[in-house]
């Protein structure tokens, strides 16, 4: 059997509009992980020991427990509490809820970098919290931790491939699908592969943009 | 819930979590070692290795690891690269985790300010002395967590190593499955093993995490 591109032409509109549904997952957890990571990672140092612990609870459960169980946990279990999501919302959610924890144990270490006076002397100067979050800490903490951040936003886009599960046609499912019409598994995996590496070449060429500008400063 | 199950299919299963053991701790302390390696060089070399290694990392962190795994694997034997599911498994996840290992290690390198070790320069301390002594013992405090992050992924990441056939756990659970008819069972002892794994390593990053930040604790 010889490799046909053929083959992949044919069935590219397909696999690109599946890509579109990875896309907007990965995009949205995205957005989720990194805004909700802040918020966890600003709990988990707190010296609250509630909030502090219950973050702790959460990152552990969240790191421990398999995305897989997650996202099913997300679609077949939420209804029984009164939320019924649809399966592209329970996707995104279990994905970005998930990523928001290695997020915040990213951004935990890259803030313990930050020298402690740099916040005393916050305090000193009597900066409210959220000033010195908002202008000393996070950006300092993102520049540290963006290379890590990067790392984990492309893990994101490859467990995108999970939500076919909960079936949403997304890049994994499309493949799986013209593979078994076609049984030309080696062009459409290889095809699929190429389109997650372009995906992915372009968050890491956007995550070294930002390194550059940040360094700068 | 039969128990006597257990009983019979025992012995796999532990043999199987050593199988997933093995492979995780070989293959991510190899990618550790092999990420280190590539980081370094990528900072003090000149710029077409930069590029080589730019490309190395942005292919393989940017494909799915079952890929590289099939290539490695079904593909080795083409140009004469035979090599046995657990040579496979272990060589694929020391290929698959060094470049995200060598990115957290280069964001280490970064957060370290560069004036420090223009001074350790100045004073005339050799470049192997100013890793050890100036530029390791600060950078791994920011790392420590998201390094831990990642071995706890990679933890999960063993399962894929049962598409080559290698007797892992989750190999061993698929058999028992198979051959018993029950699905909570082997599949709620799979949880408990991956949980046992996390949870340890959790330990072992809070460990090392106690340690590298011993310094930054007030007297």
């Amino acid at each position: 059997m010889n490799f046909s591109f053929d083959v992949i032409w044919h069935n590219l509109p397909y696999l690109l509009a599946a890509a579109r549904w990875t896309l907007l997952i990965s995009v949205a957890g995205m957005a989720i992980s990194i805004i909700w990571g802040v918020f966890l990672c600003a709990a988990r140092i707190s010296k609250n020991p509630l909030l502090s612990n219950l973050a702790a609870l959460y990152i552990s459960f969240f790191r421990g427990v398999p995305l897989l169980v997650q996202l099913l946990m997300a679609y077949y279990m939420l209804p029984y509490v009164g939320l019924d999501l649809p399966a592209i919302a329970a996707a995104i959610l279990a994905v970005g809820l998930c990523s928001a924890a290695y997020t915040a144990e990213i951004l935990r270490g890259a803030l313990q970098a930050i020298p402690a006076g740099q916040t005393e002397a916050a305090h000193a100067l009597g900066i409210p919290a959220f000033s010195l979050w908002k202008r000393i800490l996070v950006p300092q903490a993102v520049r540290i931790g963006l290379p890590s951040l990067v790392n984990e936003l492309i893990l994101l886009v490859k467990v995108s491939s999970l939500a076919s599960v909960v079936g949403i046609g997304e890049l994994t499912r499309i493949s799986q699908n013209i593979t078994g019409q076609t049984y030309r598994p080696l062009e459409i995996y290889i095809a699929a592969a190429a389109i997650y590496f372009l995906i992915n070449l372009v968050i890491s060429g956007l995550g070294r943009l930002a390194e550059k500008r940040l360094q700068a400063g | 819930m039969e128990l006597d199950l257990f009983v019979r299919y025992g012995p796999a299963l532990i043999r199987g979590f050593g199988v997933t053991i093995l492979c995780w701790a070989a293959g991510s302390l190899g990618g550790l070692v092999l990420g280190f390696v590539i980081a370094c060089l990528y900072r003090w070399s000149i710029a077409p290795v930069r590029w080589v290694i730019y490309a190395y990392v942005e292919v393989i962190r940017g494909t799915p690891f079952m890929i590289q795994l099939f290539i490695l694997y079904y593909g080795g034997p083409y140009i004469g690269l035979v090599l046995s599911p657990v040579q496979a498994g272990i060589l694929s996840f020391i290929v698959y985790g060094s470049p995200y290992f060598s990115e957290i290690f280069r964001s280490g390198f970064n957060a370290v300010p560069k004036g420090q070790v223009e001074a350790a320069r100045c004073v005339g301390m050799a470049e192997a002395t100013i890793l050890r002594r100036i530029v390791l013992p600060q950078m791994l405090v920011p790392i420590t967590p998201p390094l831990t992050n990642f071995f706890i992924i990679l933890t999960k990441e063993t399962a894929i190593l049962s598409v080559v056939t290698v007797p892992e756990l989750l190999y061993e659970t698929q058999t028992m499955a198979a051959e018993t008819f029950t699905y909570v069972e082997p599949f709620l002892v799979l949880s408990l093993f991956y949980w046992l794994m996390v949870i340890g390593t959790n330990w072992l990053g809070g460990r090392v995490e106690a340690r590298v930040t011993r310094h930054l604790k007030r007297a």
